[in-house]
């Protein structure tokens, strides 16, 4: 009997399509954008939170310290959970915190910060959020570690206990 | 002459409003084309999420300054990746998503032909 090939190769290619994209339903669908290894923090000038001040990147993050970016906002229900490890991570001597107030309520955000205590040595505000996205950043929370004016970690979604722990074995060395 | 004045003024009223309507087709069609990563499946031009906002004034002014269509695209990218554009450009990470159809084609094409080569004899 003659062997028919193209029936074998119609099966074949179909089983490494049917397989390729079964594999593929496993990945997560939602996307993450990812920043490269030391990548350079953007430069950008913001407005303090507290008077009409404008502020760049250059001054802010100009110390040979360590910088954690928190953007966060008063109706952002997560940055509530992460405030906690905020002020923890605040304790830290070589950690400088800079808040950027994503498009917030100045008196909604004051309160906030009243009720809670606040975390931040530096607090700048965003109030249509073009300076959240210079950071790639696409919702609220998101921090970002920067040392050198380099980004070393970017944190999407609150901090947690692990994350914090991480943070400061990063600043150890 | 003061009816060549007024039409001078007409003319130029209705020339800035032109330019104006032309910025803004522009913008959607940016817009358009760009993926809202908080509310996926839907673009930036269709969302109303405060990301999708942002990104909406971001090009409205990148317009203003003078800014390419591409120049918004290779500003956005550079923060958000490729997945940001609906219609990602080709590289060497897309050129099998732009490639495949055009093999399946070529391959369906080689097995009409053959079919009809086979009936033939």
């Amino acid at each position: 009997m003659k062997i028919k090939p193209l029936p074998i190769i119609v099966t074949f290619l179909f089983l490494i399509f049917f397989f390729g994209f079964f594999q593929g339903l496993k990945n997560p669908n939602i996307y993450e954008p990812r920043i490269s290894q030391d990548q350079e923090i953007p430069f950008f000038t913001a407005q303090l939170f507290n008077s009409k001040t404008e502020i760049n990147s250059n001054e802010i993050f100009a110390g040979n310290k360590f910088y954690l970016l928190n953007i966060w906002s008063s109706w952002c229900v997560p940055c509530k959970f992460e405030h906690k490890f905020l002020i923890q991570l605040n304790k830290e001597q070589n950690l400088e915190i800079v808040g950027l107030n994503y498009k917030d309520n100045v008196k909604n955000a004051k309160n906030y910060l009243e009720e809670l205590s606040n975390p931040y040595d530096i607090l700048i505000s965003d109030k249509n959020g073009l300076t959240a996205i210079e950071w790639g950043a696409y919702g609220v929370p998101e921090t970002f570690l920067i040392y050198d004016k380099k980004i070393l970690k970017k944190i999407i979604g609150p901090i947690t206990n692990d994350s914090m722990n991480e943070i400061k074995e990063l600043i150890k060395t | 002459m003061k009816l060549n004045q007024y039409f001078l003024i007409i003319f130029f009223v209705f020339c800035s409003n032109l330019t104006f309507a032309g910025e803004k087709n522009l913008q959607n069609e940016i817009t358009k084309n760009l993926r809202c990563l908080i509310c996926q499946g839907q673009s930036v031009y269709d969302s109303d999420s405060e990301f999708a906002n942002s990104i909406k004034s971001l090009v409205a002014e990148k317009l203003k300054e003078g800014n390419s269509e591409k120049e918004i695209y290779k500003y956005l990218k550079a923060r958000y990746g490729d997945w940001i554009l609906y219609d990602p450009e080709f590289s060497k990470n897309t050129y099998f998503l732009w490639l495949l159809p055009l093999l399946l084609f070529l391959f369906g094409g080689a097995i009409i032909f053959k079919l009809f080569n086979i009936r033939k004899n």
